[in-house]
C-alpha cells in the first residue's frame, strides 16, 4: 500500500511541474501587467504545435529555436495591438481581451500549423524505471520522460528566479509589478517591459507544451491544461511566483492521490460508478482553499479599508 | 553621486519654462494657460489651495499627463508630448504625495531599481550576470550606499519598504529619485504627513540635495513656513490658473494669494 502510495505521490509530482509551469506563465504576466492572460493555455497550444511541425522538417532544436523566435514575435505583436492601445483600461477589459486572443491563437494555431494530433519526439527513455524493488513488492515505478521533463520545468524556474532576483531586468520587472507609475518615474519603460514579461511568458509556454506534447502528443486538449492552471493560481496567489510551484505540485499530487486513493473508497462506500475524481479534484481544492484563504498561499493578503 | 550637470546651462539660466499649459479631465480644467519658469539651481515652490492644480502640473512636467495645450522647454529643447520613462533619461525625477514605492522591495533595490537608466549593459549580459554587467552592478551599488549613507537609512537597507514607517518611506522615495541622478528633483509635498522632526529632517535634506549636488529642485508644499525657509521664489496656483509668482515676502503680501487661502466674501 505504501508503495503505491508514494509512486502516485511521484507521478502526481511530477504532473504538478508542469502545471506549475503554465501557472508560472499567468503569474509573470499578472505581475508585471495586472493583466490576468487568459491565453496562456493557448499560448502553451501554439508553441507545441509548431515546435510538432516544425521538427518534420528540421532537426528539433532548431525547430525549438526558432518556435522560440516565433513565442518572441507574439509577444510583440500581442503588446503592439493589444495591450497598448488598451493601457490604463480596467483589468475586466483587458481579460476580455486576453479571451480574444485565445481564441484567435486556438483557431489561427489549427490554420496555421493544421488540426490532427501531432507527435513531438524529444528522444526520451520511454521505459519505465522500477526502484526500491528490495523495499516494496514490485518496486515503484517511474517514468524517466515525465522525470526529465520536471527536472528540465525545475531549472527553468531556478534559472527565472535568480535572472528577476538579481538582474537589473528582474528588478525593473519587480518595480513595474509594484507601481506603474512609479516605475515610469525613474526610467523603466513599460512597454518594453511588458514585451519581455510576454516573451519569457512566450516561452515558459513553449516548454510546457513540448512537456506535455511529449506525453500526450499536441492536440487541441492541451490548451485545456491552462483550466488546470487556474486552482492552481487559487491555492498559490495569483501574484507568487513559489506559489505557482507549490500549487502545481498540490494539485498534480493530490488528484492523482484522491483518484487512486480516495475513489475506490468513495465507491465502496456510496456504491458510485466512481471515475472521473481527477478531473474536478482539483476545482473543489481550489474552492476550499477560496473560502479560507481568499488571497492563496502565499499571495499577498487582501486589506480592504472602508 | 555625479558632479553638476555638465549641461550648457549655466546656474541662474533657466532649466525648465512650461508655456501656456492647459489641462483638462472631461469638463474640468486642471490647468488654463499656466506658465512659468524653473531656474537652474533654485528651489522653487509651487503652492496653492487643494485642487489648485499642482500636482497636475507636476504630472505635465514628468510626463504622466500630456497638455492639451502648451509646451515644456527642458534643456533648451521645446516638446509638446514627452512620454515619463523619456523624461526620466532627460533628468527629471520626482516624488510622491502619496510615496509610491515598490512595496514588494528593500530599500535597498528600491534605490536599485532607481538606478535602471544608468545601467547601460544588454540583456545578453544581464542574463549571464557575469563579465561587464557584475562591474556595473558593483559600481551602481556603491553609488546606491552613498544615498543611503546621504539620507541616513543604512539601518533599514534591507528591509522592504512596506514595513517602514510612513516618514521613513517617504525618505526612501526620496532616495529612489536621487538614484536617478537628476538635473531636476520634483517634489510633491515632501513633508505632508510628517511630524515636526521628520518635518526638519526632510527640510535639512532637500537643502544639502540643493547645496551639495547642484540639483535644482521644485517642490509643492502646504507648509508655508517649509516654503518661506526653502524656496526662493514661488509660483502660485488656484482653481489651475497661475495668481502670483515671486520672492516668498512678495507672494505673502498679493492679494489674490491672501484671497485664494483664505476666501472671499462676495
Amino acid at each position: 500500500m505504501l508503495g503505491v502510495f508514494i509512486e502516485t505521490l511521484i507521478g502526481g509530482l511530477l504532473t504538478g511541474v508542469l502545471y506549475s509551469l503554465v501557472a508560472l506563465g499567468f503569474v509573470l504576466i499578472f505581475k508585471a501587467s495586472g493583466v490576468f492572460n487568459f491565453a496562456q493555455g493557448a499560448m502553451v497550444l501554439f508553441a507545441a504545435l509548431s515546435v510538432a511541425r516544425l521538427s518534420e522538417h528540421m532537426p528539433l532544436i532548431v525547430a525549438v529555436a526558432l518556435s522560440v523566435v516565433i513565442m518572441i514575435a507574439l509577444a510583440y505583436a500581442i503588446e503592439r495591438l493589444v495591450l497598448r492601445p488598451l493601457v490604463n483600461q480596467d483589468a475586466i477589459i483587458l481579460f476580455m481581451a486576453t479571451l480574444g486572443i485565445t481564441y484567435f491563437l486556438d483557431g489561427f494555431g489549427q490554420t496555421v500549423w493544421g488540426s490532427d494530433i501531432y507527435k513531438i519526439d524529444l528522444g526520451l527513455p520511454k521505459n519505465p524505471i522500477f526502484l526500491f524493488e528490495g523495499i516494496f513488492p514490485g518496486g515503484i515505478l517511474i517514468d524517466p520522460e515525465a522525470l526529465i521533463a520536471a527536472a528540465a520545468c525545475g531549472l527553468l524556474v531556478l534559472v527565472l528566479a535568480i535572472f528577476f532576483q538579481v538582474t537589473r531586468i528582474g528588478r525593473a520587472l519587480r518595480a513595474v509589478a509594484d507601481d506603474h507609475q512609479a516605475a515610469q518615474s525613474v526610467g523603466i519603460p513599460l512597454n518594453y517591459i511588458w514585451l519581455i514579461v510576454w516573451s519569457v511568458a512566450g516561452i515558459v509556454a513553449l516548454v510546457a507544451g513540448m512537456a506535455w506534447g511529449s506525453k500526450l502528443g499536441v492536440q487541441f486538449s492541451i490548451a485545456l491544461v491552462a483550466l488546470k492552471a487556474l486552482p492552481v493560481l487559487i491555492l498559490g496567489g495569483l501574484t507568487s511566483i513559489p506559489g505557482a510551484i507549490v500549487g502545481g505540485l498540490i494539485i498534480g499530487a493530490g488528484e492523482k492521490l484522491a483518484e487512486v486513493m480516495l475513489a475506490p473508497i468513495l465507491i465502496r462506500l456510496f456504491d458510485l460508478a466512481g471515475g472521473g475524481i481527477e478531473n474536478w479534484f482539483a476545482y473543489v481544492l481550489a474552492l476550499v482553499f477560496l473560502l479560507v484563504r481568499p488571497q492563496g498561499l502565499f499571495g499577498e493578503r487582501i486589506i480592504e479599508r472602508v | 553621486m555625479r558632479a553638476p550637470s555638465t549641461a550648457d546651462i549655466a546656474a541662474g539660466d533657466v532649466l525648465l519654462s512650461a508655456e501656456g499649459i492647459s489641462l483638462a479631465f472631461g469638463g474640468v480644467k486642471a490647468l488654463s494657460n499656466v506658465s512659468f519658469d524653473i531656474r537652474k539651481g533654485e528651489i522653487r515652490a509651487i503652492i496653492g489651495p487643494n485642487g489648485a492644480g499642482k500636482t497636475s502640473m507636476l504630472n505635465v512636467i514628468n510626463g504622466f499627463y500630456q497638455p492639451d495645450a502648451g509646451t515644456i522647454t527642458f534643456k533648451r529643447e521645446t516638446r509638446t508630448r514627452m512620454r515619463t520613462h523619456e523624461a526620466a533619461e532627460f533628468g527629471i525625477a520626482r516624488t510622491f504625495q502619496n510615496v509610491a514605492l515598490f512595496k514588494g522591495m528593500t530599500t535597498l533595490d528600491n534605490l536599485m531599481a532607481g538606478r535602471t537608466l544608468r545601467m547601460r549593459r544588454g540583456v545578453f549580459w544581464q542574463a549571464l550576470w557575469f563579465g561587464p554587467a557584475l562591474k556595473e552592478a558593483i559600481e551602481h551599488r556603491r553609488r546606491v550606499e552613498e544615498i543611503i549613507d546621504f539620507l541616513e537609512i543604512q539601518h533599514i537597507r534591507k528591509i522592504p519598504v512596506g514595513k517602514l514607517p510612513y516618514g521613513l518611506q517617504k525618505r526612501v522615495d526620496l532616495g529612489r529619485a536621487l538614484a536617478t541622478e537628476p538635473e531636476l528633483l520634483l517634489l510633491d509635498e515632501p513633508m505632508a504627513g510628517m511630524n515636526l522632526e521628520e518635518k526638519e529632517d526632510m527640510s535639512r535634506f532637500i537643502i544639502d540635495i540643493h547645496d551639495q549636488f547642484g540639483t535644482t529642485v521644485a517642490l509643492i508644499e502646504h507648509d508655508m513656513g517649509v516654503v518661506m525657509d526653502l524656496s526662493g521664489r514661488v509660483v502660485v496656483l488656484d482653481y489651475g490658473k497661475k495668481i502670483a509668482d515671486g520672492t516668498p515676502a512678495e507672494v505673502q503680501r498679493n492679494q489674490a494669494v491672501i484671497d485664494a487661502y483664505l476666501g472671499i466674501s462676495h
